[in-house]
């Protein structure tokens, strides 16, 4: 919402300075967003007098005035501006400026062999209007030397208020005014609403017109027919007042209705009388009905929408947009007046569905005062007799204002309990009387009917809203919250901390934290088992994020493209965030995943790069659920894993034979292409809500040490098995042989070639013996190598290599 | 007979020449070995008269402890100087590097997550979570936004496909519905904090479609607007590690809070940083409110018993503000330049005893 400060000094009487007035707009809840001087970028351009004006020696239409600009001798420029003479003022551009209408810089240059030092310069030329007939005329008394603005009023600050939509009531100059007089800055002046009398009965006349005699729609419309009226361009203050605030004045009757918009917050139409057959009725259109809106669409309309018609069909949009067809022209002689009242929630959802934007709709849809139709159309008429002259009629009204009257009880102390702030209650009466609220004294505390135009009043709460920002916010004391004492519990949830150490333990594994958006593409969300009808989104910013994400790791993976055409290499990502499974709060899981791409280091002069692998990913997955508490020596890594992992390369890891905590692996060269990265690329996910919870125990005392003082024995063995068994089931086998005096048992070596039949894989597997009380003989460890041997030939047919 | 110490000094003469610990050794053996020079000479002493033997041992065995300590000191520098010269041989040089580690980074988002969590923590709060997804009535309704009220507008919603019912799931449009799931959990008192992700329809240089908001919220009996002035004070004093800040309250709109304000804190903007806590400029960075009433009876609790506070503000935004971050769409790209720049090292956990920040 824009205005002028003398525009603002229409309604109140004050001599604050605007810093002050800037401020307590802001304290009030009236954002000042920007406060622009418009004098101060025409600040050079200057009054001069055409001291002399002579014919150009070579060209009919253009003269050589000389102009004196109040500094040493007259500039000497060549005008061809008809207007152009000696005697006048006018506004001066010396060389080396720019123009702001044209936005041209001004050069001294020669015309038609005629030095020429500036220009004379008209108004489409300083960016006033569109008026470019000749050159700007200033008053006879206007000062040589000095700036124009401040001649032509142009000297007015614009200020600009950002407003929040629960005050429609600031949707007009006088409602700004009455908050500022409110705070104390002025003195609300009197508004002139008295009848304006008619002296005929309008030939047009209202009618609402909804089914069932419903008047929600449209709970009042009041008309009036002028006649005789002359329309045209508005009057320059007029004009100038519309442009000061971006504005573009179209003739006499439709400024006339944006100045009552503006100024008041109260909507007005008008229509053109000659081109209204029959009388005018609100209903609601009807399929195949459409409208030539004064925006030049056509908008289709329905039962769905107000519209306000005659007997030939809709002539405007209610609350939103007049008709091209019954609007005024220049030539428009009579006139009627539409002053009415449209609901708010069908005036947004018809803007909203015909997509059709006003300053009518923006202000019914906020709630327009119920109370002031009739004064504006008297208002409104008051001004196209002034302008316009003509004959007014009575008024025709249709329906009536509807009840807005509700009473709210503001207790005592209320707004010290809910505002913090501590105030009389005689101050807090005062308040609500100069908002125009109405407030009476009862037990102790007020019962207060807010006005006509505040319907975002709905409660005690609003009131103390409406004492407080008056007061200030600023005079609440700010006190610390009521400290509770220090318990032994954390903020967090045992999930939140999982988060936390996730994210801490993977940047210590060297793998840097991204966060990707929770949408990705439909291809992209369909290559990792998502892409579903049910996730994704029916308006999505654009067609690459359109599906919410079944894995973190499309996104990675796409980062990890980007991020390679960049130049970067041994790339380390991941994300600890959510997946969507289905649209329900509980398809919603955490993830800890990540990506290795390209080799696992840099090139080294002692070290040598490799490319990363499965392994890599494995590694990442266990030492995470490691740092999370998990005991990994209890898990199964297993040759199971979903299609965008490659087939033989790839794993989950698994708590017994059900629960999945995490999957590795490869990434299915397919998935890279179609996600156009370039491999070798692996992943992992680790899915934080499915990891078991912590045993529950008494305290916090770890169990006893128990470290043995015997000697451990170390012993290999190399199984030679089928090349199909898993390393892990040989592992297992050695391991239940004895689970009292087997530590560990580790697989050191792998191999397949000459010497091992073929099909067949050697596993050489290292095995930990920890007496626990006394130290071992040879018979006795010999004793449990024929158990490892024959436990691990019965588990998997291996045989000991020889 | 040899003289002893005839014998003594060739003896110590000719260890004094090994210039091997292998010659060395040898002359160990010749002179004390089981048939070494002084050795033979011990075997002599059984026959002798006790008077000469006395006076002949003791001289012996002087000398034989003489030619021992030669041995070990020569052994000694022998050993010292094959060190030395294994040492010298085994010189690298040490300005070549290291063998490489990778070092991971903390986003800038999860690290100023947990700085917030750690002040709030401090202050009695506990960390609320809640779905992206969420259902209409606690993105809107119960947060007093009900359907075609112009604050909808306020929000651009994603939406998800209509359901069959006709409801349509929402991406939440900003932490708030999780203050709606937290106090239909558990009866008041509530104290907390819900970091997490949003979501709007919006995407040019300052805005992404996603971003990231933390919203609190205080319900009790006697909680008023001082005590959020207070809680909001202390919090901006401690997350931008200064003295003093200056802060103000505008009067402001929410549909969810009454009265409601929004709160702009004392900057300064000269030299194309943003520094807090001095400066003439003023920086919106939340709003806030006293919970409306009509949110309390969505949930079921009296507003006439209990009452309270709710915020909320952008995590991106502040985190940006604090580390002097430039771009908020940078934040989602995953640019690892920008992660590595912007980012924290792993063991950079903020805690009020340790300091939030480096």
């Amino acid at each position: 919402m824009k205005f002028t400060l003398s525009w603002l000094k229409e309604h109140i009487e004050t001599t604050a300075p605007l810093a002050a007035i800037a401020d307590a707009l802001t304290g009030l809840g009236l954002e000042v967003e920007g406060i622009t001087d418009p004098a101060a970028a025409l600040s050079d351009f200057v009054v001069g007098h055409v001291v002399k004006a002579e014919q150009h020696p070579n060209a009919d239409r253009l003269r050589v005035c000389h102009v004196d600009i109040g500094a040493g001798d007259p500039v000497q420029v060549v005008c061809g501006a008809p207007n152009a003479r000696a005697g006048m003022k006018g506004v001066f551009a010396r060389s080396g400026l720019r123009i702001p209408g044209t936005g041209i810089e001004l050069k001294s240059s020669a015309i038609r062999g005629v030095d020429s030092n500036g220009m004379l310069c008209s108004s489409r030329e300083m960016g006033l209007s569109d008026e470019h007939e000749g050159i700007i005329d200033l008053p006879a008394d206007a000062p040589v030397g000095q700036p124009f603005a401040a001649v032509m009023g142009l000297d007015d600050p614009v200020i600009e208020i950002k407003l929040t939509p629960n005050r429609p009531d600031c949707l007009g100059v006088r409602g700004i005014a009455r908050d500022l007089a409110a705070k104390g800055l002025g003195t609300l002046k009197p508004l002139d609403t008295t009848a304006v009398p008619g002296s005929f009965d309008s030939p047009i006349r209202v009618h609402l017109d909804f089914p069932g005699g419903d008047t929600a729609p449209c709970p009042l419309f009041i008309g009036r027919t002028i006649r005789g009226v002359k329309n045209g361009p508005s009057p320059d203050w007029l004009q100038k007042k519309l442009r000061a605030i971006g504005l573009r004045p179209i003739s006499v009757l439709v400024d006339i209705t944006n100045l009552v918009t503006y100024d008041l917050g109260r909507p007005l139409h008008v229509f053109d009388a000659a081109k209204v057959k029959g009388d005018i009725r609100a209903r609601f259109g009807s399929k195949g009905e459409s409208l030539l809106a004064l925006d030049g669409k056509t908008y289709a309309v329905d039962e769905e929408i107000c519209v306000i018609a005659d007997d030939a069909g809709p002539e405007s949009l209610g609350g939103v947009m007049g008709g091209e067809h019954s609007g005024c022209t220049p030539d428009t002689v009579d006139v009627f007046i539409e002053a009415a009242l449209f609901d708010p929630v069908r005036t947004a959802r018809t803007g909203r569905r015909l997509n059709v934007n006003s300053d009518a709709r923006y202000r019914f849809e906020r709630g327009v005062d119920p109370e002031f139709c009739a004064p504006g159309m008297e208002i409104a008429t008051r001004l196209i007799l002034n302008l316009c002259g003509g004959e007014p009629s009575h008024t025709v009204v249709a329906g009536a204002v509807p009840d807005w009257r509700r009473s709210f009880y503001l207790r005592p102390t209320r707004v010290a309990d809910l505002g913090g702030l501590d105030l009389p209650l005689i101050e807090q009466h005062k308040t609500l009387e100069k908002l125009g609220f109405h407030a009476t004294h009862r037990d102790g505390g007020l019962d207060v009917v807010p006005p006509s135009w505040r319907p975002d009043v709905e409660g005690e709460a609003d009131l103390v809203e409406e004492v407080l920002r008056v007061a200030s916010y600023d005079a609440i004391p700010a006190v610390p919250l009521p400290r509770r004492p220090v318990v032994a519990q954390p903020a967090v949830t045992l999930g939140q901390r999982r988060v936390r150490i996730a994210r801490r333990a993977l940047a210590a594994r060297g793998l840097v934290e991204a966060v990707t958006y929770s949408f990705v593409a439909r291809a992209h969300a369909e290559a990792f088992g998502g892409g579903g009808p049910d996730l994704l989104l029916a308006n999505p910013i654009s067609a690459d994020l359109d599906a919410m994400r079944p894995s973190i790791l499309p996104a990675l993976i796409a980062a990890a493209g980007r991020n390679l055409d960049r130049g970067a290499e041994q790339i380390a990502l991941f994300e600890v965030g959510p997946e969507y499974g289905d649209d329900t709060p509980a398809g919603q899981r955490m993830a800890a995943s990540g990506i290795r791409q390209g080799n696992s280091g840099p090139r080294h002069w002692n070290d040598r790069p490799r490319p990363v692998d499965v392994f890599d990913a494995k590694a990442d997955a266990l030492g995470l659920l490691a740092q999370l508490g998990i005991a990994v020596d209890t898990l199964q890594a297993v040759a199971e894993a979903p299609a965008w992992y490659h087939p033989g390369r790839s794993g989950s890891v698994k708590m017994g034979p059900k629960v999945l905590l995490a999957r590795f692996g490869e990434i299915h060269p397919a998935v890279l292409a179609a996600l156009d990265v370039k491999g070798p690329l692996v992943g992992f996910e680790v899915y934080l809500d499915a990891l078991p919870l912590p045993r529950q125990k008494a305290g916090k005392a770890k169990p006893p040490l128990a470290a043995s003082d015997f000697p451990a024995v170390e012993r290999d063995f190399a199984f030679v098995v089928d090349r199909a068994t898993p390393a892990a089931d040989v592992v297992r086998a050695i391991r239940s042989a004895d689970r009292a005096l087997i530590a560990d048992a580790a697989v050191f070596d792998l191999y397949e070639g000459a010497g091992v039949p073929e099909g067949k894989k050697s596993v050489a597997v290292s095995m930990r013996l920890e007496p626990k009380d006394r130290t071992l003989t040879e018979v006795e460890i010999e004793a449990v190598a024929k158990k490892v041997i024959a436990g691990v030939a019965k588990a998997t047919g291996a045989t000991l290599r020889g | 007979m040899q003289d002893v110490t005839e014998l003594e000094s060739e003896l110590l003469g000719r260890i004094a020449a090994a210039g091997s610990l292998e010659t060395l050794e040898a002359e160990r053996v010749a002179a004390l070995g089981r048939k070494g020079r002084i050795t033979e000479l011990m075997k002599t002493l059984g026959g002798m008269e006790p008077e000469a033997r006395k006076a002949f041992a003791a001289g012996l065995n002087q000398a034989k402890d003489r030619i021992t300590d030669a041995l070990n000191a020569r052994k000694d520098g022998l050993s010292r100087a094959a060190l030395d010269a294994r040492l010298a041989s085994e010189r690298v040089d040490v300005t070549l590097p290291a063998r490489p580690e990778q070092a991971g980074r903390i986003h800038p988002v999860s690290q100023v997550v947990d700085e917030i969590t750690e002040i709030f923590a401090a202050m009695g709060f506990n960390i609320a979570e809640g779905p992206d997804i969420e259902d209409d009535f606690h993105n809107f309704t119960a947060l007093n936004i009900p359907p075609d009220h112009p604050a909808r507008q306020m929000h651009d919603t994603f939406y998800l496909a209509e359901k069959p019912d006709g409801s349509r799931p929402v991406l939440r449009t900003h932490t708030s519905p999780v203050q709606i799931r937290t106090m239909q959990a558990g009866p008041p008192p509530h104290r907390i904090v819900v970091p997490g992700r949003t979501y709007r329809m919006d995407s040019d240089a300052t805005h992404t479609p996603m971003f990231h908001q933390i919203e609190g919220l205080v319900i009790d009996r006697d909680i008023h607007m001082g005590h959020l002035k207070g809680t909001l004070e202390e919090f901006c004093r401690a997350f931008f590690e200064v003295e003093r800040v200056t802060m103000r309250f505008r009067p402001s709109y929410f549909p969810f809070t009454e009265p409601s304000a929004e709160v702009d804190i004392r900057c300064d903007r000269s030299g194309g940083q943003i520094r807090i806590g001095e400066g003439e400029d003023w920086l919106e960075i939340l709003g806030c409110g006293m919970v409306h009433p009509k949110v309390l009876q969505a949930v079921g609790i009296d507003p006439d018993q209990w009452q309270g506070f709710a915020w909320g503000m952008g995590i991106d935004r502040i985190a940006m503000l604090k580390y002097g971050i430039p771009d908020l769409r940078a934040f989602f790209d995953a640019d690892l330049r920008w992660l590595r720049h912007y980012g924290f090292a792993a063991l950079d956990l903020p805690t009020l005893g340790g300091g939030l920040s480096r």
